[in-house]
């Protein structure tokens, strides 16, 4: 079954959220009851790949003992800059493990989504050690990892506020408003991946020359808006699901077609996704490098961070040209972006101006579609 | 530390990180909605407040939405001495 994909995962999904909406309007716990629903799905999406089941599981074992290891070694030991390193690289290295056998084509430990899982691991092991969590509770860790609706491909949530929202007995009435609100965003979401994404897919399939300048720009565009409908489609049934299930999923899509520069966008377009690594990643290069002195100017280091973040991101999707090729085109726009409005008196002059943002909503709009083909694979 | 010298040290820090001394004059001032803040500029003011003030946050203890004034960076500073 794939998950927020068919008909038979819909017509689930109707029984299985009766009892918790039994549960949520009651103003019950639908902790234990989400918990074995989302493993219910799991099953379902895994179907008869045992071994695929197996990984998944011991996955969450190793997640779970990883983290519960690493409170008590920093209680014993403090924080050591090596157990920072070490835990964060056992935290990942099941998915390097699977992408880089995935790459020779023997594929091991793959199972279904462990790309966002290994998201939500890294970012405990991380916050460990930042102190910011100093208790592991097995169940809320393993609720966290496999919760059905961002199960397959988020979006990324933070398990402080997702432990928060499944601990937490909401009042009926406001258990009844997030419920209209779910079951509106599950159809909205509907309404855009199965409508407006398939139609757009039945467009460009038939496209079958890319030789043709026009042809090529037709493509860019419709498949651009496509991944859009696609994805913001899902995220937005995931984050329906999730409300009905009583936790806030964050969302991942914030009208990205009207940004005015890159970074905008970035706030925009698979949100938790850029956030995570805005949090886990950048911000720690950027402060390593003040830190260090790695760099003369904050800027230079600012633009090797935009472009080794982004960079972790392409490749996050997968080991390819295409992919590789799109971190970097991404990480180049973005410093670019940084140095030229730090430095152009041009930009701090006009900025405000109502035709300036309209040229600049233009030209990004293009860049970002261009990335778009960049990643679709289609040109190299 | 007083809570004064505290709020001194952040507007400081905020009003070179933002280039603008409006945050300064309007505490309340959204700084991701009027633009005057981004990522970057984040990360160099949490730098900031450690180096200067010995309060150490990491990148993802608060959401933006938790940060997004000098009255609520102020608050949170202040509420870990």
């Amino acid at each position: 079954m794939t998950l927020l994909g068919e008909a038979y995962f819909f017509i689930w999904l109707i029984v299985l959220a009766i009892p918790a909406i039994w549960l949520g309007i009651n103003e019950k716990s639908t902790k234990i009851y989400g918990l074995i629903t989302s493993g219910i799905f799991a099953a379902f999406a895994i179907g008869s790949d045992y071994k695929a089941a197996i990984y998944l599981v011991s996955f969450c074992v190793f997640q779970l003992f990883l983290a519960k290891i690493l409170i008590k070694q920093i209680e014993r030991k403090g924080r050591k800059r090596a157990l920072f390193w070490i835990f964060v690289i056992l935290s990942i290295l099941p998915l390097c493990i699977y992408k880089l056998t995935a790459f020779f084509d023997i594929s091991m430990l793959g199972f279904i989504g462990i790309s966002y899982l290994t998201f939500k691991s890294a970012q405990v092991v991380i916050e460990i050690y930042d102190g910011l969590i100093t208790e592991i509770k097995p169940l809320d860790y393993l609720y966290f990892l496999i919760f059905f609706p961002c199960l397959s491909s988020g979006p990324i949530d933070r398990s402080r506020r997702f432990e928060e929202d499944i601990n937490k007995i909401l009042p009926r009435e406001e258990y009844l408003e997030n419920l209209g609100t779910g079951i509106m965003y599950i159809f909205m979401g509907a309404v855009y991946k199965f409508c407006f994404a398939a139609l757009l897919y039945q467009g460009f399939s038939f496209i079958d020359t890319y030789n043709q300048w026009w042809s090529t720009l037709v493509y860019m565009y419709a498949y651009g808006f496509y991944l859009f409908f696609d994805f913001a489609g899902y995220s937005k049934m995931a984050v329906g699901i999730s409300y009905v299930f009583g936790v806030k999923t964050p969302e991942n899509f914030d009208k990205p077609f009207i940004s005015i520069d890159m970074k905008d966008f970035w706030n925009r377009w698979h949100i938790t996704l850029s956030h995570w690594f805005r949090d886990f990643l950048f911000s720690r290069f950027i402060m390593a490098s003040i830190r260090g002195k790695w760099f003369n100017d904050r800027l230079v280091g600012a633009s090797i961070g935009f472009v080794i973040n982004m960079l972790v991101m392409g490749i996050w999707h997968g080991i390819g040209w295409s992919y590789i090729l799109y971190g970097l085109y991404h990480g180049i726009l973005l410093a670019a972006t940084e140095i030229y409005q730090k430095k152009s008196k041009f930009y701090k002059k006009y900025k405000k101006n109502r035709l300036y943002k309209a040229i600049s909503w233009f030209i990004t709009l293009n860049l970002v579609m261009f990335g778009f083909l960049i990643f679709s694979g289609k040109v190299i | 530390m007083s809570e004064a010298k505290i709020k001194e040290i952040v507007l400081d820090l905020l009003e070179e990180l933002c280039g603008d001394d409006v945050v300064r004059k309007d505490l309340d001032i959204n700084l991701l909605e009027e633009d005057l803040i981004d990522s970057l500029d984040y990360t160099e003011l949490l730098i900031g407040i450690e180096d200067n003030i010995g309060i150490v946050m990491a990148p993802s203890e608060l959401k933006r939405e938790e940060m997004d004034t000098p009255n609520k960076i102020i608050a949170q500073v202040l509420k870990r001495v």
